[in-house]
């Protein structure tokens, strides 16, 4: 019954592109979808791989011209060192304009309460709406992907949110071929996510070949940490630890990039970019069981998250 | 540590492959994507204890394995599919995007969008029931969105004491009606996704079977094919324009190639306007090359200085397609509110979008059965009906048979933007009366 299985490897056909080529020109094309249709776009930028790999084809698809959109970034006020001076760095070297809207503003200003836990992620969603607000920013570039959440999964390439930001899964459009419908009222913005279809390993491997560099808290590193719910924070100025959270010195890297409250850090012996690969294509844990908190908070902490307005 | 050496092929050896299954919870699909991931390590430890904790907490003995995919708090609560959710996994030979969409609700959008970027279907029968009404709406629907391989899987087999005429006969009626609906390319392969039998692993059950298991399969059909027998098509996304000391004179089309390849020295037309040029350079992001296909995202240099905006189609000179006020296509309708004869409409086509009005909706079909009903006067959500839609403005449209990239178009709702109906232009199936062969030769799927 079988009628004709070819049995050629793909790299024989003379038209075939790898995975990471195709993955590349699809985020290329968002990004020119984009800066065709929208008038004020922005790229939410953190200082994390995907932010960076997100900045890197950016610059990619609009070369030799500059990139036409400017960059925000949502300050926790926790961030690591190494990445703000990674963040500022960047932006001086391609002549970018960033904005930071600060959550530490937000709580001295009295319009934010500290958690009693202390994590500042959930924060971050009301300077980042009315940053978008303020700023009149029509498309807003984040670098999420559908690999890294089951709430992420069911999200569009473009996903309109309305003025107060909110993301109602039921009402997203169906999304067909490469035509993306960035149709939107004013007030309402369009959250575009040009990496939804890679998963960790394709952000490795891709930054491996193209030779970009990263902060170095993702490389292996000795650390004064503690542990807190099973992983690895930072001992810092932040609040951690408690009395009762010793703290030891231990080699670890970081497999994700957030609020120093709520990202943890993994065991590694990773030095180098292969070996982190190789690390990570070993792993049992994904990306956020393994390092975030936050998500650790109930079966639909992110769809909750996503809802309010969150990246 | 050690590493998964599977894992770690090159990167730049491994393609990607976009494929859909349609089949419902009954048929098996949730354990044939199960076994898929877990079977190629897709799943991981921290996903697998969330999905025992969820089963366990509503009384359930085993995993249930489409709380994997079952993303959203109304999904879980109801115990249902709302919409497409997208799944990754990678094999050393591929890396795999897989569009997982529901049996039950919306079920004729779900499975059209999924459908729309896949270059193959899995369609899941019970091997106990045979070809049924859902199956052949889902031959349909893989037919309609010309999606160039389907794999018929049919699964239960040890139900059916792995006998060889059950499996031959469903084989034999599935690729019949898939055929004279003009699919290209079909597949079928005897399985058992709850043991395992041809999912991953060859089955020890089914000797007299050859072929490839279901993974087998995915991993060897090709995903290119000779672009150079395409219409060549560019959609010209946006213009770069530096205009630096460095670039002082630089003007590129920037795009992604839609079908085809384009080659630095050759004779292009650009539409609507109908000048010509010759291409002088093609920047493939970062370097130059001499020729680039589908779907490379490329910049296009032309020889003129030319005015050519966002919009515009580059073809070959000798091989561009007619412009055209006048779309007549089959849509599937995706909205709740109804779409009606007299609607304005903003039709969007390649990166272009213009007004529009839908002047008739000859017919309605019926999947099922494909049977037409003539006038319907609308079209509601899940409908798959004919349009004659007018444009304010003329479109480089091609047959979706000869290209799905740039012969599909979406309607959306001027007041809104809400995405209304996905469009096919041309006829909704290869004809029957047509060869089967000659026809696959001709087919211009672009990837």
């Amino acid at each position: 019954m079988t009628t004709t299985v070819t049995d050629i490897h793909d790299t024989d056909t003379p038209f075939a592109l790898s995975h990471l080529d195709s993955l590349e020109s699809e985020a290329v094309h968002i990004f020119r979808e984009v800066a065709g249709e929208f008038e004020r776009p922005v790229i939410l930028f953190s200082g994390g791989k995907d932010s960076i790999v997100m900045l890197h084809l950016a610059l990619k698809a609009f070369a030799p011209a500059a990139v036409p959109f400017s960059l925000l970034h949502v300050d926790t006020g926790h961030n690591f060192p190494e990445v703000i001076e990674y963040r500022d760095r960047t932006v001086e070297k391609y002549g970018l304009r960033l904005r930071v809207a600060s959550v530490q503003d937000y709580i001295d200003r009295g319009v934010l309460r500290e958690r009693p836990d202390g994590t500042r992620n959930p924060l971050q969603t009301v300077p980042l709406t009315e940053a978008i607000q303020q700023h009149r920013f029509d498309a807003v570039f984040g670098g999420g992907r559908r690999d890294e959440e089951k709430a992420r999964a069911k999200e569009r390439v473009f996903s309109l949110r309305d003025e107060f930001s909110q993301w109602d899964p039921r009402r997203q459009r169906p999304e067909l071929w490469q035509l993306y419908n960035g149709r939107h009222a004013p007030g309402e913005h369009v959250r575009v996510f040009p990496l939804s279809n890679w998963t960790e390993l394709d952000v490795w491997q891709y930054i491996e070949r193209e030779g970009i560099e990263l902060p170095q808290i993702y490389f292996a590193h000795e650390r004064e940490v503690f542990s807190r719910n099973g992983m690895w924070l930072t001992a810092g100025e932040w609040g951690g630890p408690k009395d009762s959270e010793p703290v030891e010195k231990r080699l670890i890297r970081y497999r994700t990039v957030g609020d120093m409250s709520c990202t943890g850090a993994v065991d590694s012996e990773a030095t180098t970019l292969q070996a982190v690969i190789a690390e990570i294509a070993a792993s049992r844990l994904t990306e956020r069981g393994a390092t975030r908190a936050d998500d650790k908070l109930s079966e639909a902490a992110m769809e909750d998250r996503k809802r309010e307005g969150y990246f | 540590m050690s590493t998964t050496s599977e894992q770690l092929a090159d990167p730049s050896a491994t393609t990607l492959l976009r494929f859909a299954t349609a089949g419902s919870v009954d048929d098996g699909k949730s354990t044939l994507v199960g076994r898929l991931l877990h079977d190629s390590k897709s799943v991981l430890a921290d996903q697998l204890e969330a999905v025992e904790a969820a089963s366990l907490s509503r009384g359930q003995d085993a995993p249930d394995l489409a709380l994997l995919t079952d993303g959203l708090r109304a999904e879980r609560e109801q115990g249902i599919t709302i919409d497409v959710a997208y799944r990754y996994f990678a094999t050393p030979r591929r890396r795999f995007i897989l569009a997982d969409t529901p049996g039950h609700v919306q079920y004729t959008r779900n499975m059209v969008t999924g459908a729309s970027t896949a270059e193959l279907a899995v369609v899941l029968v019970d091997a106990r029931n045979g070809v049924v009404e859902q199956t052949r709406r889902h031959a349909a629907v893989a037919a309609l969105l010309r999606v160039p391989h389907v794999v018929l899987a049919v699964n239960k087999m040890d139900l059916v004491d792995y006998a060889e005429p059950v499996f031959a006969a469903i084989a034999e009626e599935f690729t019949t009606y898939a055929s004279e609906l003009g699919v290209p390319e079909i597949t079928a392969i005897p399985i058992s996704a709850l043991a395992g039998d041809n999912v991953v692993e060859p089955s020890a059950n089914m000797d007299w079977y050859g072929g490839p298991t279901v993974l087998e399969h995915l991993e060897t059909v090709p995903v290119s094919h000779d672009l150079t027998a395409c219409h060549a098509r560019f959609p010209v996304q946006y213009v770069i324009r530096p205009q630096t000391a460095e670039h002082p004179d630089y003007r590129g089309y920037a795009g992604q190639i839609a079908a085809g390849a384009f080659r630095v020295g050759e004779t292009v037309t650009v539409l609507p306007s109908g000048r010509t040029s010759t291409i002088t350079a093609i920047d493939a992001l970062g370097a130059s090359v001499d020729i680039a296909w589908a779907p490379q995202s490329v910049t296009i240099r032309l020889a003129d200085d030319i005015d050519i905006s966002r919009g515009d189609l580059i073809a070959p000179a000798g091989d561009a397609p007619a412009t055209t006020r006048d779309v007549v296509a089959t849509v599937c309708h995706v909205a709740d509110q109804p779409l009606a004869v007299g609607r304005r409409v903003l039709l969007k086509h390649t990166t272009r979008t213009v007004k529009a009005i839908v002047k008739d909706i000859p017919s309605r079909l019926t999947l099922d059965d494909l049977s037409q009903h003539p006038a319907p006067g609308q079209l509601v959500a899940n409908d798959i009906g004919r349009v004659v839609v007018r444009t304010a403005e003329p479109l480089a449209l091609d047959t979706y048979a000869d290209s799905r990239r740039t012969g599909s178009f979406l309607l959306i709702d001027p007041a809104d933007g809400t995405t209304l109906a996905a469009g096919m232009a041309g006829d909704a199936f290869a004809s029957v009366t047509k060869a089967p062969a000659a026809e696959q030769d001709d087919e211009g799927w672009d990837f």
